[in-house]
């Protein structure tokens, strides 16, 4: 007989539109992050080290990348006989064929899937934060309320509170009340996104509230149960949690890495932090390079001078070109005698030789301000930038541009250039 | 693939020195993040060859360790797989395994129970890539009884501690000397062997009748006018490591473009077991030249023309040149290391002080390490 205590339901299928073009072809769980991990492996190896071995993980948007990444799932230890990892992709059913058209309505398209271990728990999780949390002493928690339902808060300063969900607990820790981004927030206490159900709960509020249109936990789920009376507690964590939904906090969590002994410690013996390996061998350092203040995956060349960046697995750095405050992932190639300032720069990109990225005053981005700013160069994956053009800052670059891309051999500051297409 | 294989990874060696002390030579970590045995493993893998025994004797736990999981190399399979065969008291016998051949007869179940016409035959303690594929072709195409794999070495290499083989023109093995003094060619056993499955069977069965254990000078080197034994050259890379001269050099050679870029980026891959580290990373002080950095190291010192494995930390002010520093190794502020081989899981004190004045300098130091 199957009998799982805990399942976990990792939602993955967002595009993460506020990463601009690094999402355009892959789910934000699938970016890149911190050197040679992707965030979804976060989530992953937490649910490992936390002792849940079996993950639900729903896809939706642009799934190659994650679906490739997970595969059987080795690389956590989650390729088991019984549960493991699967991958699940919306499906056609006889009747009512529709995509997931909200994070509760997700998990309610699987409840066949989550009935088949016969939990007592289900997990539900959101794969695009970056964290290490054990589950097994969130679940811990929930059993000793006797909760039917546990959120994971975290307390942000009280002048923040007002961009997140904020729950109102007592003095034990049980959940008064909610505010979905409130003006004058009445407590610090923000959602994380990750819930402990009682399977039985779950299962009847899907159920009950299968009818509602773009069905969410935090608007209506989590509502429907509080209004029934039932049982729900905060579950408080204080470690390093980081939502790397915009460039700049994307960045600025990549950047506090490279920290003497970071926040975040990925070498910590104890909570390891696995990922896919598709590159083995050692980095090469050449002698006339320099790297300080830097991360640097596997695989890598550098022949050029490499600061306060986080690089990661076979890319090459050519010689003279000097790499600065930049965020640079797997494959991708700059050239000889460039100059890279504080640019992100996605999977298998070609700068070609003598390109000047992130130089010049700052001027606001001219299609997507909100989605491109703090001075960041952004380029796209497989794209690949011609020799010798000097690129502004707030600048997006997508495609396989050519020099008559550029006026002047010019990407002025704050200017988009997306060339659709291979 | 119409061929088991079969890895010979039990062997010690006293040229090795104190580093066979921890591990057999197979074991040996190799260009940063690979162990010797990870080459001939992914010959074999890519040459797809399903089958393959690994027979270890000497000193096996590292190798064992290493070889934990089989799915590394492909090789977690329900068709044939990896069998790592040791020696083992039976009803009727009670040796170790006194020779190659004997270690070879001693696990016959293992090549009468497989199907595959051929058997290749390797060793674990050489860096190479090859494509058994064409070996074999070569094989039957010259319808040879045994092909053995050789290589020319450079002249003025010293081949004294390999066999060495004349051929005539159709390569034909004509001569072939264990070890020896004086060497009459620079031509020399890479220690990788084609044969019939059948025809080894036999020949083993007749070895042990008369107490013969060894595969060269039992096997090769007496059967030699009987059967037809062929010569496949290698022409690409292909070294032995097992002496500390090889072994340093043969690491050192991957500070070489040409021999990253063949082992490295060049299909097929060389795979090994996989070890959840972080990225490497570099605090201010480092400076790099001409190295290899593995994953999970951090570097604060300088290092020059040296290969750094897994997971070592390297401190403040450090001086690193000229120096293989193997596996999770810490070494203390303001060191000063030239030409040494660090052992693995070491730790140097603050303020040392070690050159290999004439050679390489094997540093043991087993202090205690005291984790913050």
């Amino acid at each position: 007989m199957i009998k799982k205590e805990m399942i976990a339901m990792l939602l993955a299928g967002g595009q993460g539109s506020r990463l601009g073009v690094l999402t355009s072809k892959v789910a934000k769980p699938a970016v890149a992050f911190g050197g040679k991990y992707r965030i979804i492996d976060f989530p992953l190896s937490n649910c490992i080290n936390s002792g849940v071995d079996t993950v639900g993980v729903l896809t939706q948007y642009q799934p190659l990348r994650l679906n490739t990444h997970i595969g059987i799932g080795i690389p956590w230890d989650l390729d088991r006989n019984i549960g493991g990892v699967t991958v699940l992709p919306p499906y056609e059913k006889s009747s009512n064929s529709e995509w997931y058209t909200g994070t509760a309505n997700a998990i309610y398209q699987n409840i066949d899937y989550m009935d088949s271990f016969n939990p007592e728990y289900v997990l539900i999780l959101s794969g695009d934060h970056i964290y290490k949390m054990d589950y097994e002493v969130m679940l811990d928690f929930h059993k000793a309320n006797g909760a039917d339902v546990t959120i994971a808060v975290m307390p942000v300063p009280l002048e923040e509170a007002s961009r997140f969900g904020i729950v109102i607990a007592d003095e034990n820790r049980k959940i008064v009340d909610f505010e979905e981004k409130p003006a004058n927030p009445r407590s610090n206490l923000a959602s994380m996104g990750i819930y402990i159900f009682n399977w039985k709960t779950l299962k009847e509020s899907l159920i009950a509230m299968a009818e509602q249109p773009a069905l969410d936990f935090g608007k209506h789920v989590i509502p429907y149960c509080h209004e029934k009376g039932q049982p729900l507690y905060a579950y408080e964590f204080n470690g390093y949690w980081k939502d790397v939904g915009t460039l700049n906090s994307y960045w600025e969590a990549n950047m506090e890495l490279i920290d003497i002994v970071p926040e975040f410690n990925l070498y910590e013996e104890y909570w390891k932090i696995y990922t896919k390996s598709e590159i083995l061998p050692p980095q090469y350092i050449s002698s006339d390079s320099v790297v300080e203040r830097s991360i640097i995956g596997e695989g890598t060349d550098i022949y050029g001078k490499v600061y306060n960046s986080v690089i990661g697995c076979g890319v090459t750095i050519g010689a003279g070109t000097v790499v600065r405050d930049s965020i640079i992932m797997n494959n991708t190639c700059i050239a000889a005698n460039c100059e890279v300032n504080k640019a992100i720069i996605a999977e298998n990109v070609v700068v070609e030789e003598g390109v000047q990225l992130g130089i010049g005053e700052e001027a606001e981005n001219d299609t997507a301000p909100h989605i491109y700013n703090h001075g960041i160069v952004t380029i796209g994956e497989k794209s690949v930038v011609p020799k010798g053009v000097k690129v502004g800052k707030n600048t997006v670059i997508s495609g396989v541009t050519c020099a008559d891309d550029y006026e002047n051999s010019t990407l002025a500051s704050g200017k988009t250039l997306i060339k659709a297409g291979e | 693939m119409r061929a088991i294989g079969i890895i010979l990874a039990g062997g010690n060696n006293h040229r090795m020195k104190e580093l066979t002390q921890k591990r057999a030579v197979s074991a040996m970590p190799v260009a940063g993040s690979y162990r010797s045995i990870d080459f001939a493993l992914s010959s074999m893998s890519n040459s797809r060859i399903q089958k393959v025994a690994v027979l270890t004797q000497y000193n096996s736990r590292s190798l064992n360790e290493h070889l934990s999981s089989s799915k590394w190399w492909d090789f977690g399979r329900k068709q044939g797989g990896l069998y790592v065969l040791t020696p083992a008291v039976t009803a009727d016998n009670s040796n170790w395994y006194r020779g190659t051949a004997d270690a070879i007869y001693q696990n016959l179940h293992f090549l009468k129970n497989s199907h595959e016409p051929y058997v290749v035959i390797a060793s674990g303690d050489c860096v190479y890539k090859m494509d058994f594929n064409k070996l074999l072709e070569y094989h039957i195409d010259k319808k040879a009884d045994i092909t053995v794999v050789c290589k020319d070495m450079e002249p003025g290499v010293n081949v004294e501690r390999f066999g060495t083989i004349k051929m005539n023109e159709e390569y034909r093995i004509e001569e072939f000397e264990e070890k020896p003094i004086v060497a009459k060619t620079n031509t020399i056993s890479c220690g990788i062997y084609v044969i019939r499955r059948r025809a080894l069977i036999e020949m083993l069965e007749r070895c042990a009748e008369e107490d013969r254990y060894d595969f060269v000078r039992d096997i090769l080197i007496r059967y030699k006018d009987m059967k037809k034994i062929y010569g496949y050259k290698i022409r690409d890379y292909w070294r032995n490591i097992a002496s500390v001269d090889d072994y340093f050099s043969t690491n050192m050679d991957f500070l070489n473009p040409e021999v990253r870029n063949y082992f490295f980026k060049q299909y097929p891959d060389v795979y090994s077991k996989v070890d959840d580290l972080p990225p490497a990373k570099y605090n201010v002080g480092a400076q790099i030249k001409n190295s290899l950095i593995s994953s999970g190291c951090i570097v604060n010192g300088v290092v020059e023309d040296s290969v750094v494995f897994k997971k070592s930390y390297i401190g403040n002010n450090c001086y690193i040149k000229n120096c293989i520093i193997l596996n999770d190794v810490y070494i203390g502020d303001n060191t000063h290391l030239e030409n040494c081989i660090v052992e693995s899981r070491d730790t140097i004190r603050a303020n040392s002080y070690h050159v290999g004045e004439d050679g390489i300098k094997i540093l043991i130091e087993r202090d205690e390490r005291y984790v913050i």
